[in-house]
């Protein structure tokens, strides 16, 4: 399925700037407790509103999951108050190499990846292993609508309004054990549904994985996101349960997941393998480590036009570093990168 | 390839001309097309500079097909436009490198200066772009009758360039080595003719 982005919209005009700004400051008046919340946990439910043009592919997610979805609430505390990409742009641009290499091959390919029903193993040094219905795993969850920038390690980026639940939550539920020190996490592999995954010139090893330490997995930012935009997942966006981790590089933010696994090790890490100089297991957004590719000193702030390129310079820990810096304490991040 | 039209030799000679001096234009006038109709997509600056590379190869790979086509295939009339197909390798190559420069990392020079040493890739890439400006510069019919001998051991520097650009397109590798094995693969028989033919001689 292609999808041509339709000549009478300007990808400036998808989502006008006046919805964000009007919503922000309804909620506000209406919202204030939710917004000082020190924890961020949203308090009222107020459907959110997004102007997602009804020329484009809309993702309703499952008839389970709507009514989580339309209650779910902005979390100001944990949001950028930057403007977000408009719709088109996040739901056309993504890395999703199962479905192709190319930035637009995840959104031509993957429109009839099959995301519901869904399983979910829960594995490794755990107290309630087993195999969940993802529909399970989010009932007792409250969504939230975050605002992150996420900062691809090829040095753009973009801002996106996720919907999701802490991953904090998430773990606490499954009781880990002592001796869970990281969690690892894998993408689902299906060669007929991803067609990468059974080419001979990828270089990856499928399935795809990564890995949190245990702290980075319970800090409040730490997302698990089955939503965008006040809606379920894009497959292309990594539908329907992915991780975000919005002061890591975007290949961290593992998609389609299937399988989380608390492990005692540092678990390997899919790019990490293919070229541990390049990529580390911690991939903290750095401009003072250079990738061998990429400065990471600026990005590009996506979407750009050729006219104004929009580049800005990059922050230590994607702008995080308030939430997340103490975490490194005493790391050499030139090291650990 | 040869055409065979219903002309005389003159004007399909010349009608051959502007076809292969219009033709390797069209990458840009497609580009300029997008841009004009904002369908660049989301990231028009890699957009742009990827293409721009892309074509560049494209017509060094061309030049150096050239000979062989000759050759081997007896395309005789193909040497008229070695220098053409060069220069356009070269034209492309520029093209990439001003789109870097204005797109990519905005003029700042002191990114220019770090990406140019930090980053091995683009070191590759732009001594591979050094080496094609002064065969483009000796590339008129004068330089040639004034470098006489010369002119030859100057342009056999195409092959160096072509390895150091494969280079610069083999070290972004990332998920997938599809188009740099193919690319590899052809460079590896447009230069393997020649090796073979020295090792005949």
């Amino acid at each position: 399925m292609l999808i041509k982005k339709p000549d009478s919209i300007k990808s400036s005009q998808i989502t006008p700037e006046s919805i964000y700004r009007n919503r922000r400051q309804f909620m506000k008046a209406g919202l204030g407790l939710a917004a000082v919340s020190s924890l961020g946990l949203p308090s009222i439910a107020q459907a959110l509103e997004y102007d997602i043009p009804t020329d484009l592919p809309q993702y309703p997610g499952p008839e389970w999951m709507r009514a989580q979805l339309t209650a779910a609430v902005r979390n100001e505390a944990l949001s950028t108050t930057e403007e977000p990409a408009p719709y088109y742009n996040a739901i056309t641009h993504n890395n999703f190499y199962e479905f192709g290499t190319d930035k637009r091959d995840p959104v031509r390919k993957a429109q009839n990846f099959k995301t519901d029903p869904w399983t979910v193993e829960i594995a490794g040094e755990v107290a309630k292993p087993g195999n969940y219905n993802l529909e399970d795993i989010l009932k007792p969850h409250t969504l939230e609508d975050r605002v992150y920038r996420l900062r691809c390690v090829e040095a753009w980026s973009m801002v996106i309004p996720w919907l999701g639940f802490p991953l904090a939550d998430l773990i606490k539920r499954f009781e880990p054990t002592s001796k869970a020190k990281f969690v690892r996490f894998e993408t689902l592999v299906d060669k007929d549904q991803m067609p990468e995954q059974d080419s001979i010139f990828s270089t990856i090893d499928w399935p795809y994985v990564e890995g949190l330490r245990m702290d980075e997995a319970m800090n409040p930012l730490t997302l698990m996101a089955v939503g965008v935009y006040g809606n379920a997942l894009p497959p292309q966006n990594g539908a329907p349960l992915r991780l975000v981790v919005p002061w890591k590089y975007g290949f961290k933010s593992i998609k389609s997941i299937v399988k989380i696994e608390f492990v005692e090790e540092m678990p390997a890490s899919s790019w990490n393998i293919i070229a541990p100089g390049e990529y580390g297991f911690f991939a903290n957004v750095n401009p003072e480590v250079g990738h061998p590719r990429w400065s990471q000193a600026t990005e590009r702030r996506l979407p750009s036009s050729l006219l104004s390129p929009n580049i800005v310079d990059t922050l230590p820990f994607n702008g995080y570093a308030e939430e997340v810096a103490q975490m490194y304490k005493g790391m050499d991040l030139k090291k650990w990168y | 390839m040869v055409l065979n039209l219903p002309f005389s030799p003159a004007i399909q000679a010349r009608l051959r001309w502007w076809l292969l001096f219009l033709l390797p234009l069209w990458p840009l006038a497609n580009l300029v097309g997008l841009g004009v109709s904002n369908d660049l997509g989301t990231d028009p600056a890699k957009f742009v500079v990827d293409e721009m590379g892309t074509w560049a190869i494209n017509f060094l790979w061309i030049t150096l097909a050239i000979t062989p086509a000759r050759q081997v295939l007896g395309w005789g009339w193909a040497l008229k436009f070695r220098r053409m197909m060069g220069l356009y390798a070269l034209f492309y190559g520029v093209l990439h490198l001003l789109a870097f420069c204005t797109f990519l990392i905005g003029w700042r020079s002191d990114l220019f200066f770090r990406e140019l040493t930090e980053r091995p890739y683009i070191i590759v890439g732009a001594l591979a772009l050094l080496i094609l400006i002064p065969m483009g510069i000796t590339s008129t019919k004068s330089m040639m009758r004034r470098l006489g001998k010369r002119w030859k051991t100057l342009h056999r520097w195409i092959y160096p360039a072509s390895l150091l650009v494969m280079l610069h397109f083999i070290w972004q590798i990332r998920a997938s080595f599809y188009e740099q094995l193919i690319y590899g693969l052809l460079l590896a028989v447009l230069l393997g003719y020649r090796l073979y033919l020295r090792y005949q001689r």
